[in-house]
């Protein structure tokens, strides 16, 4: 922390190795939380059950126990598969999770790179997944995972551009792509004059908001939009090959991404790390808690989507995305634009 | 869903294109795909073989035979009562309404018949086994589809209704209770008021999947206008149950057959849907089950006192002669040929099971339709395999 | 409904019986396709319940009498001894019968609510009859179900094969010589426990003893 504060504590390498620590121990810790207190307790209580007890109070440590569990697993590899892109596949999948990670602020300087384009940098890693999956699916030698990685490929193409297409009204209203920036412009905004809150773009920009959970849904391949992992169908879809902790690699993978989405979208949407009234180093600490607070709402969202609804068929699913979203977006582009050149 | 449209077939070239630039070895004419026999969507170990034409099917076959247990030959070396265990197990979730149709066959044979008590016990089993089997459906198409949570309300309300018959008959899945001429055993006391309890829950169950499944937007999207089967061709394939009241036949056994159950003495409803689609299968089946806890409560109010079985010989021996007996069974029609020589056990019985005519129409049904909808298609027939294979 | 059967097939008729609420007709075999389409057209027979055949062969082995007369003498038996003649022994049902194998469907018009149950002899070395596909579509599945568990040959379906049972398998096992082997690998045990409880019914004594047995199979 001090060396973000300013302090040149000497060698870049120092602060670049801390800053990969940070990131390597975020992502699971990431995961761990998103995981535990959404997939299992949330649902299980959803669904009049208790969910795992046993490992840790309540069940806490039941991830914790997973992982271990995945790691000590023998790492098998199926016959006929090409080994290398087999095992390059959950790399590659969790590399762009963890590039995610270097742009979300938590704090006024607490923040791995503060990128001038920061949030085109988030998306733009964000789809090299979708390369991962496509590898998994067709390294696995198996017609289910091949079924569902182009399955897969078709809808994470399809929901970018609602994705991109709903922080656009965003970076508009703020006038800058950085994220640091964007949580500056919603600190120092006002809305109708009353500067008490800064003004949250979710109040403008509340069609985007909308899009923006859909599309993450999407990104993340939950329910409703499933498809590729389509549970009662192709039993895993391109993970079904997976074992051990290269399976583990896609499971962080995937909760690491939803605690990205759901940050980047506290981070747009809701203001990120800014409370009001609170400056300087206080908002360095409070900051990330507040963050912590804002992801679990919009994560709540997304994992409560994810119980309720049915899947969507393929083409129903692209139709969607074709026919409503991607309209509705440039729709709300241009009423943003419009709106801010006239106020 | 057989109808392509333009939207879908440049979709499907499109796909064709992208499949043809990865370095795809695949046959381009299609990919034959196996599902099952150990898959998750199928209710047991039945065996599709799809062929695919991208995600099309072009051609589809199920194999079933997994479980077969030889039912028809066993029942051949066993006695009356020995072949009431057995059948329980043909539907394992309908477990009592297997044993009904049988026993009604043996009871005619004999020309004796069961004390009015035990016709209105069995009625409430065979009511409550309809309940059992269909709410699990309901749960089940949730989950076929995508929809984890309606499952575990499923089978949270399930455990209460098997809760009641493990009370009454010592078994949640297969009560083994119906004999010849009557029941085992009267109810056990208290019973009665319980299962008043339990019918008022199932009515809100019922209530609780129709806003949470059925009014789902993109539930209707996956089932509407899928699978629909023509009422002609339906019957024609010996469709029964609620798959063919869900194309339009108003046809109920318990209605339409003079049995000597007790549904003649309530007031009740046949339940049928125009459409003849996946949706209109799973409502159908939705009202049933609402149907099925009113029956019940009905027949709980007006059970008549006396004895439980009538007079029958220590060593029951059928006299010879042929019958037929069908019910309406939670999956459909079910009956049984009773063939009998005159001996302690039957000389062939013809099990008539409602499943294997409901999957006989899959061939015809699947083809042109995607692979999720396949699976939709499935889950709507609803099948036990049990049944299927016997 | 007799009468109009009768009216079409003429001497096709071989008997017909009422068994209950029921009507059993048997036909000729040579008739058997005719007779479906008589009953699609003529008796609004739209549903196709089911079709299947029986063996009526008696064979001591395979009958429920053999078993439960454990004590008291000797085995009780109807018919012959182990090598029943065609001609002798076989005892037919309803509607009568010739032959050792008969093919019989069910049908039912949901319209009338009736059904109709129909037989055919079929010869017992080459047991042939028309296929019912080209009539119910869903006589498909049932006849290669027949196919296989009894050998009947069906003209005219488009491939018979097996439904249940494993591609290599020997035999048709609904045949009555075709042996139920777990009998032969391990005689019945009979009834066990068959001391009757103290004050207890006798019928309940002996359906309890009847289902303990059972369950010990």
């Amino acid at each position: 922390m001090p060396l973000m504060l300013g302090v040149d504590f000497g060698a870049y390498w120092a602060t670049t190795l801390l800053k990969v620590v940070v990131v390597l121990g975020l992502i699971p810790a990431g995961a761990i939380i998103l995981g535990y207190v959404f997939l299992l307790k949330m649902m299980s209580h959803m669904q009049s059950r208790l969910g795992p007890m046993e490992a840790g109070p309540h069940g806490s440590l039941q991830l914790v126990a997973d992982g271990l569990k995945f790691i000590q697993k023998e790492d098998i590899f199926p016959e006929r598969s090409d080994r290398f892109v087999f095992a390059a596949a959950p790399i590659v999948v969790l590399m762009s999770t963890f590039l995610l990670y270097i742009v979300i602020p938590a704090g006024p300087r607490l923040i791995i790179e503060d990128l001038d384009t920061g949030i085109f940098f988030a998306l733009a890693v964000s789809s090299l997944s979708v390369l991962g999956i496509l590898m998994a699916g067709w390294a696995s030698a198996n017609k289910y995972s091949l079924i569902g990685a182009l399955r897969a490929a078709g809808q994470l193409i399809a929901y970018e551009l609602p994705l991109v297409l709903a922080v656009v009204g965003v970076v508009i209203q703020a006038g800058t792509m950085s994220l640091q920036g964007i949580v500056m412009a919603q600190a120092d905004g006002e809305i109708f004059g009353v500067g008490l809150i800064g003004n949250p773009f979710i109040f403008t920009q509340f069609i985007g908001f909308a899009l923006f959970l859909i599309a993450a849904q999407a990104e993340l391949t939950q329910a409703p939009f499933d498809m590729p992992v389509a549970e009662s169908e192709l039993v895993a879809g391109y993970m079904t090959e997976y074992t051990g902790f290269r399976f583990l690699f896609f499971f962080m993978g995937e909760f690491g991404t939803a605690f990205a989405f759901s940050a980047i979208g506290a981070t747009l949407f809701l203001g990120g790390w800014y409370v009001p009234g609170v400056e300087g180093t206080l908002a360095d600490v409070l900051g990330p808690l507040v963050l912590g607070a804002k992801i679990m709402l919009v994560a709540f969202f997304i994992f409560w989507f994810r119980f309720s609804y049915p899947r969507l068929r393929e083409d129903q699913l692209q139709a969607f995305a074709w026919k409503l979203l991607i309209p509705l977006s440039l729709l709300n582009i241009a009423a943003t634009g419009v709106l801010k050149v006239v106020f | 869903m057989a109808v392509t449209t333009d939207w879908q077939k440049s979709a499907y070239i499109a796909g064709q294109a992208a499949d043809a630039r990865v370095n795809v070895e695949l046959e381009t004419e299609g990919m034959t795909l196996n599902l099952g026999p150990q898959h998750p969507a199928t209710h047991g170990t039945l065996r599709i073989v799809v062929r695919l034409d991208g995600e099309q099917v072009v051609w589809a076959e199920p194999i079933c035979g997994y479980m077969h247990r030889g039912y028809e030959k066993l029942c051949e070396v066993r006695t009356y009562p020995q072949v009431t265990t057995l059948i329980n197990r043909i539907d394992w979730l309908g477990h009592f309404a297997n044993e009904v149709p049988f026993i009604l066959a043996a009871e005619q044979l004999m020309g004796i018949e069961a004390p009015p008590r035990a016709q209105w016990i069995r009625t409430i089993f065979f009511e409550m086994a309809r309940i059992a089997n269909v709410s699990l459906f309901l749960g089940d198409m949730g989950i076929q589809l995508g929809a984890i949570t309606p499952v575990f309300y499923a089978f949270r309300d399930r455990e209460y209704v098997l809760n009641l018959m493990e009370a009454a008959t010592g078994g949640r899945f297969h009560p083994n209770f119906d004999r010849l001429g009557g029941l085992k055993e009267d109810l056990p006391r208290g019973w009665v008021d319980e299962c008043h309890g339990v019918m008022a829950r199932v009515i809100s169950f019922c209530q609780e999947m129709e806003d949470l499944l059925m009014g789902n937007e993109i539930f209707q999207t996956r089932t509407r206008g899928i699978g629909v089967i023509p009422a002609a061709v339906g019957l024609e394939y010996g469709l029964s149950g609620a798959n063919i009241r869900a194309s339009g036949v108003d046809w109920d056994l318990r209605r339409d057959e003079d049995s000597p159950l007790a549904w003649k003495h309530c007031d009740w409803k046949v339940w049928t849907h125009p459409d003849g689609d996946s949706y209109a299968r799973y409502w159908v089946r939705l009202q049933e089950t609402r149907e099925a806890a009113k029956i019940i409560t009905q027949l709980l109010d007006g059970l008549p006192s006396g004895s439980i079985q009538a007079k029958v010989p220590r060593i029951i021996k059928v006299p010879a002669g042929e019958a037929w007996c069908h019910t309406e069974n939670p999956l459909g029609e079910m009956g049984y040929y009773v063939v009998s020589k005159g001996g302690r056990g039957p000389f062939r019985v013809k099990i008539r099971s409602a499943s294997f005519n409901n999957i006989s129409i899959v061939p015809w049904l699947l083809r042109g339709v995607y692979v999720p909808d396949v699976i939709t298609i499935l889950a709507s027939l609803y099948f036990i395999l049990g049944d299927i294979d016997r | 409904m007799l009468e109009v059967l009768r009216r079409e097939l003429g001497g096709g008729i071989l008997g017909s019986e009422i068994t209950g609420s029921d009507l059993c007709v048997r036909v000729d075999r040579t008739m058997w396709r005719r007779l479906a389409e008589l009953c699609r057209d003529e008796l609004d027979m739209d549903y196709f319940c089911f079709l299947s055949g029986i063996d009526w062969m008696v064979n001591p082995a395979m009958s429920g009498e053999k078993v439960w007369e454990p004590e008291g003498g000797g085995v009780v038996m109807e018919g012959d001894e182990a090598e029943p003649e065609p001609a002798a022994g076989i005892q037919t049902g309803a509607a009568g019968g010739d032959t050792r194998f008969q093919v019989f469907a069910r049908l039912y018009s949901t319209t009338e609510k009736r059904g109709l149950t129909l037989k055919a002899d079929l010869d017992e070395t080459d047991p042939r009859v028309e296929s019912w596909v080209g009539v119910y579509r869903g006589a498909d599945w049932h006849e290669r179900e027949a196919w296989e568990m009894y050998g009947f040959d069906f003209d005219g379906h488009p491939r018979l094969r097996h439904m249940y049972l494993p591609g290599e398998f020997e035999g048709h096992p609904l045949r009555k010589d075709f042996p139920l082997l777990s009998r032969e690998v391990k005689p019945w045990p009979g009834l066990v426990d068959v001391e009757p409880m103290p004050g207890e019914e006798a019928e309940v004594d002996d359906s309890v003893a009847a289902a303990g047995a059972g369950a010990d199979s």
